[in-house]
């Protein structure tokens, strides 16, 4: 049972939109709830209305087909875009008082800092390819203000050897290495300032069967060593199951429904939920 | 002097527009101003954004020296040198004392500058983040937020591959506490020099469309970690061959049939009035 005071991340009423909007579409109500997108002004509704919480030490699933806005979600919590309307508050900071998305770039920083970390789909985005893998762990660190190299270094290593990267390659810069590789020194990356929240996005996307595996086993040792609250985004069911507590399930950047997971996959309630369970059963 | 140009080469309007640049770089130390850099007779890459600034503030009563890379008289010095003298007739010198501008690329002269000079750098990158971030858009926004780990992460990269902060030249600084400045190439050696300068330093980039400025009595700080402190190049037991001097930067020179190394003053007027003054 989750209680009001273990939240540690809300969200409420989130909407981004790509575009202008018209007076045809820019009442919810006025809108096509089947499309997300306006056939008059062509405007993209990728988020609306999306409300949830996120409560210490599970894990949120969130699936849905591709275009549903989950990555979007993602990217709107990590401040890589700005949203169009809503909030976001951590418990973390300053009590979740504040709306996140109204403070300064500053803070903001400050945020991705120390209070989340993120592992990109894509490790271009989250990588400094050229840079060593130790720097790219540094990054953050020294970002957050750290100015000792000989700790940044140890800790460095610390957590890429947790994420099984072999010491005599912690010099090599990440484009040598192979998909799998890179995603588990984002892992590292993400963790290095010991962050409350670890956002994942598609993290085994690409990644042929043994490797996937491999990076989910990693999620759950982290989990276990960690205690780290984490919020997975993935179209993989497969990955859902293993890994998620509770699950969300989005459409046309809506959130259609949520539950357990178990409850989810056992026994969805809603149309398009049922249509996503059986195609994988 | 020749009379069909404008004095100084440029109208009036132009050295106005510079010259307000230059006062906004002033006024902010470090930050980089942008302006409208002006075609020139030398190619973009050649000291154009130094020319620039020297074109724009030089006046009758100047004396003007010009140095590239420690030299008065290489190629690019001498061609700057006859521009200038050509359309303001100022007289020129080697002498780093008499000048009231110095033109310089990539080296601060030996002999420490005064309240009565300037010096004019010029810079090839002016963006000390560009190679951590590409986009000019980004890195303004770094700047304006003073988010400035990429340039350490470029000096941790090179301790963590190399063991040590390897760039020889142009080793970024923190002026006045507030924004990181490329110092243009300068070798290590000469950053100290900029900190508490009593000279005034504009640093101008043509090709890159940006100046800015260190003002007299400033505090620049070169970046370092806390293990790592800044070290500038070591000269220990170097002396120079022509002149005898010790503790100034030095050009190593290896002679080819004996294999036999030498050093050598970087900053020729220097060495030399060092050798007349042994004569003498």
């Amino acid at each position: 049972m989750m209680h009001e005071d273990t939240v540690l991340l809300r969200a409420g009423n989130l909407s981004k939109a790509y575009g202008n909007g018209c007076s045809r579409c820019e009442s919810p109500e006025a809108r096509n709830l089947e499309k997300n997108y306006c056939p008059h002004c062509g405007t993209v509704y990728a988020l609306q209305d999306v409300s949830f919480a996120l409560y210490t030490g599970e894990i949120l699933g969130i699936v849905g087909e591709s275009g549903s806005g989950k990555s979007t979600l993602m990217q709107c919590l990590y401040f890589d875009q700005p949203v169009t309307s809503g909030e976001f508050q951590l418990n973390s900071y300053k009590g979740g008082t504040v709306n996140l998305f109204e403070e300064s770039d500053q803070v903001k920083r400050y945020i991705r800092n120390y209070h989340l970390g993120k592992v990109y789909q894509n490790p271009m985005l989250g990588l400094k390819m050229k840079f060593s893998s130790i720097s790219n762990i540094a990054e953050k660190m020294i970002s957050a203000g750290h100015r000792n190299v000989g700790v940044m270094q140890e800790r460095a290593s610390e957590l890429l050897s947790h994420v099984n990267i072999p010491a005599f390659r912690m010099k090599e810069a990440p484009q040598n290495f192979s998909g799998g590789m890179q995603q588990r020194v984002q892992i590292a990356k993400a963790l290095s300032n010991n962050p409350p929240i670890l956002l994942l996005d598609e993290i085994t996307t690409g990644l042929d069967l043994s490797v996937q595996a491999k990076v989910l086993d990693l999620i759950k040792t982290i989990r276990r060593d960690f205690q780290i609250t984490m919020m997975l985004v993935s179209h993989d069911l497969g990955v859902i199951r293993m890994l998620a507590d509770r699950t969300l399930v989005m459409l046309n950047g809506r959130i259609i429904e949520h539950g357990l997971t178990d409850q989810i996959l056992e026994d969805p309630q809603q149309a398009y939920t049922q249509e996503l369970v059986h195609s994988l059963l | 002097m020749n009379s069909s140009y404008n004095y100084a080469f440029f109208d009036e309007g132009s050295k106005r527009e510079i010259r307000r640049a230059i006062l906004k770089a002033i006024a902010i130390p470090g930050y980089q101003v942008p302006f409208a850099s002006r075609e020139m007779p030398i190619a973009r890459g050649w000291g154009t954004g130094g020319l620039q600034i020297t074109l724009s503030i030089i006046g009758r009563s100047d004396t003007l020296k010009v140095i590239d890379q420690g030299s008065d008289e290489s190629v690019n010095a001498v061609n700057i040198k006859k521009l200038i003298t050509l359309t303001t007739d100022v007289p020129v010198t080697n002498d780093a004392e008499k000048a009231t501008i110095i033109q310089s690329r990539h080296r601060i002269p030996e002999k420490p500058l005064n309240e009565n000079q300037v010096l004019v750098l010029q810079v090839p990158l002016p963006e000390p983040l560009r190679f951590f971030e590409p986009s000019e858009y980004a890195t303004k926004k770094l700047h304006a937020e003073k988010e400035y780990s990429g340039a350490y992460l470029i000096l941790f990269d090179e301790i963590i591959r190399l063991g040590r902060m390897a760039g020889g030249a142009d080793h970024p600084v923190e002026v006045n506490g507030r924004y990181v400045m490329a110092p243009s190439p300068i070798p290590k050696f000469d950053n100290p020099k900029m900190h508490e300068s009593q000279a005034l330093i504009l640093l101008g980039a043509g090709r890159e469309k940006k100046i800015y400025a260190v003002p007299p009595y400033t505090k620049v700080a070169s970046l370092a970690f806390d293990d790592y402190p800044f070290q500038r190049e070591k000269s220990i037991g170097q002396t120079c061959r022509l002149c005898g001097a010790s503790g100034v930067f030095m050009d190593e020179l290896t002679d080819d049939e004996t294999g036999s190394t030498s050093y050598q003053c970087n900053d020729t007027s220097y060495c030399l009035e060092r050798m007349n003054s042994h004569d003498a």
